[in-house]
């Protein structure tokens, strides 16, 4: 489904990912786990597309397409949905508006029919209740005035609408209390499927422990230095970055 | 009479022009070679922009002449003076000196009007000058809303005065709506007169016309009186779009709030002068101002000037001025998301203009901007229907 071939890039001129090379297949879930400053969210960032990264070379396909030549919004339609780490403020668009918009757009780009307002709310309702979210919520301005654990969440009943083939969940579980991170596994838990991928990023080990992973990867210095089973988050939490650091040194 | 005073006033001032320090941006000496002439033959024309039976009241003009009038009855009022600064500004000179119809309106104290008022004035063909005179004297304690729509079709010539006279306590909620025809010049001063205690808002929203200015100026005149002035200007092509306000903060204990927020697209200018003066008897204002725009293109302008003068130490005012394009994360959030680049960038204009028209209180009115603005920049703003909600 997503192939990353020896890619490196960076921001402002500086190289931040020096050769990622990751595979994930239809249906895994795949963690990525590193110290500040290993090139997490630039990956995250690279993937979804956003502007003022650079891609300095190598490759990424998506479902056969190359990934990097399209713009965010195409990437979104191929099925790309990036959980954002801090999901900005957008005071007077509507968050049903906005996301009815998204949604319709993706069906046009698939060549399915458009919901109308009936149709969307009856869906946007049914996702609500996963993520526990007050339908409230839906009449303000995107995000606006949110906590940080509703915009989480926000983020993730976004995603459980747009029903992506490939979820980035870019620290989705940093600054969230035990409750809205058991709401936040089961959001992704729900998506979780023969046919939907997900890419987990994050620093600690305790979301996935409500969201068992596949696969699990340690990215330091811009390089996945060890990838393993779910066992592997376990040991990072107990030994720490340092270990994974000093065996790759050895 | 004030008709023949007022036209040897303005014989005296003459069209402005930017060696007047309050036309500094904006010259009126082209207008002053067109032959303007009053259209009296009040005809039928379409008017789309009427909100019929929705109104409480409307009075519809045509070429400053009344056409028609539905709704409930108004009564005219007692009061003979004239608020408009003639003897300083030419327009209300030149306005008083060719004085037409328009809605002169008295709320008695103590009434509530259920609904709203609604006065239409409809421009019609090349080289017809208008000037309608609006007096609303609304008495202690009574509450109004009301709307003026400018729009018509040609390249005509709107002057148009409004005076507004709140009376102790009174609460006016009060729109100005200029979607005039792309080929037309128009003037609008309002004068704003506020008692002990009286409650205004005033919006005002300038989308139509190849030159505007619409002036605003508040004499908070009673103790404890309060104005909110909203603002939303919108130009594309080569518009003109030239906003001033003054608020004159005359008495102890009185509030002003001010947001005017400009959208320039292509080559139009915008301009927002705005003055608030705190007189030494003015302990205890409370005053802010704001102006924010938003640039689409590389070669639209705004001059914003916001100034205050306090001549007293016991006060609360802040003042500020913003320039800015669409900013690139919420832009990529919303692409993010499968929302193509136009469309995001048309949702955050909306968005942008959304915070004044969002807090009109009359719901006809917000669709009705919000259309307009659609009309005005097609390619900038999402369509909206049924309120985008």
């Amino acid at each position: 489904m997503l192939e990353i071939k020896n890619l490196h890039a960076g921001i402002d001129g500086k190289e931040i990912l020096r050769g990622v090379d990751l595979t994930i297949q239809p249906g895994e879930v795949h963690a990525i786990m590193g110290p500040n400053g290993s090139g997490k969210s630039t990956l995250a960032n690279v993937l979804a597309g956003r502007p003022k990264y650079e891609v300095i070379s190598g490759e990424v396909t998506f479902e056969g397409k190359n990934l990097l030549e399209l713009p965010a919004e195409e990437r979104a339609r191929e099925g790309v949905f990036l959980a954002m780490q801090y999901p900005v403020e957008i005071p007077g668009v509507n968050n049903i508006y906005f996301l009815k918009a998204a949604l319709n757009a993706q069906r046009k780009h698939r060549g399915e029919e458009e919901l109308d307002a009936m149709e969307f709310l009856q869906l946007a309702r049914e996702k609500m209740k996963v993520v526990e979210l007050d339908e409230s919520f839906m009449n303000r301005g995107v995000n606006e005035g949110f906590s940080g654990g509703e915009k989480k969440r926000n983020e993730i009943f976004q995603m459980a609408v747009l029903d992506p083939k490939l979820a980035v969940l870019d620290e989705t579980d940093s600054g969230l209390d035990i409750d809205a991170l058991r709401i936040v596994a089961t959001g992704v838990d729900n998506l979780r499927s023969e046919a939907h991928s997900v890419l987990v990023i994050t620093h600690y080990q305790r979301l996935l422990r409500y969201l068992v992973p596949d696969f699990v990867h340690v990215l330091s210095n811009g390089r996945i230095v060890k990838s393993g089973g779910k066992e592997l988050a376990e040991e990072l939490e107990q030994k720490g970055y340092d270990w994974v650091d000093e065996e790759n040194v050895a | 009479m004030i008709q023949e005073r007022a036209a040897e006033t303005f014989a005296k001032l003459g069209w402005p022009t930017p060696r007047i320090e309050e036309w500094k941006y904006t010259n009126l000496a082209p207008l002053a070679k067109i032959n303007w002439r009053v259209d009296d033959a009040v005809a039928e024309v379409e008017t789309p922009l009427t909100f019929g039976a929705r109104a409480y009241a409307e009075l519809v003009f045509i070429n400053g002449r009344l056409l028609r009038q539905a709704g409930a009855r108004l009564a005219a009022p007692a009061d003979e003076r004239h608020y408009g600064d003639w003897e300083r500004n030419a327009m209300v000179a030149l306005n008083y000196a060719n004085m037409q119809d328009g809605g002169r309106i008295e709320i008695p104290a103590g009434t509530v009007v259920d609904g709203f008022i609604h006065l239409l004035f409809m421009g019609h063909g090349d080289g017809i000058w208008s000037h309608p005179r609006n007096q609303i004297i609304v008495g202690a304690n009574a509450q109004v809303a009301i709307v003026e729509t400018y729009a018509g079709n040609g390249a005509y010539f709107t002057n148009a005065v409004t005076e507004i006279v709140a009376g102790e306590g009174a609460v006016v909620d009060h729109y100005r709506l200029q979607c005039e025809s792309a080929d037309a010049y128009h003037v609008g001063n309002v004068y704003i007169h506020e008692e002990r205690g009286a409650n205004v808002t005033s919006r005002s929203v300038v989308i139509g016309s190849a030159l505007s200015r619409a002036e605003i100026n508040v004499a908070l005149a009673g103790e404890g009186a309060s104005i909110v002035l909203d603002g939303l200007f919108a130009g594309t092509a080569k518009q003109h779009l030239d906003n001033r306000t003054v608020i004159d903060h005359v008495k102890p204990h009185c509030e002003s709030h001010e947001l005017y927020k400009g959208i320039l697209d292509q080559n139009a200018r915008g301009i927002f002068d705005g003055r608030i003066i705190v007189r030494p008897d003015a302990q205890k204002t409370v005053s802010r101002q704001e102006n924010r725009n938003l640039l689409l293109s590389e070669s639209a302008v705004i001059d914003s000037k916001p100034t205050l003068e306090i001549h007293n130490d016991d006060v609360k005012c802040n003042h500020g001025s913003t320039i800015g394009q669409i900013e690139q994360e919420p832009l990529f959030y919303l692409r993010s998301r499968g929302i193509g680049e136009e469309e995001a960038r048309s949702l955050l204009v909306y968005a942008f203009a959304s915070e004044i028209v969002d807090r009109m209180k009359i719901e006809p009115v917000r669709e009705q901007i919000r259309r307009s603005l659609f009309q005005n920049m097609p390619d900038r703003l999402p369509e909206r229907r049924g309120g985008g909600r």
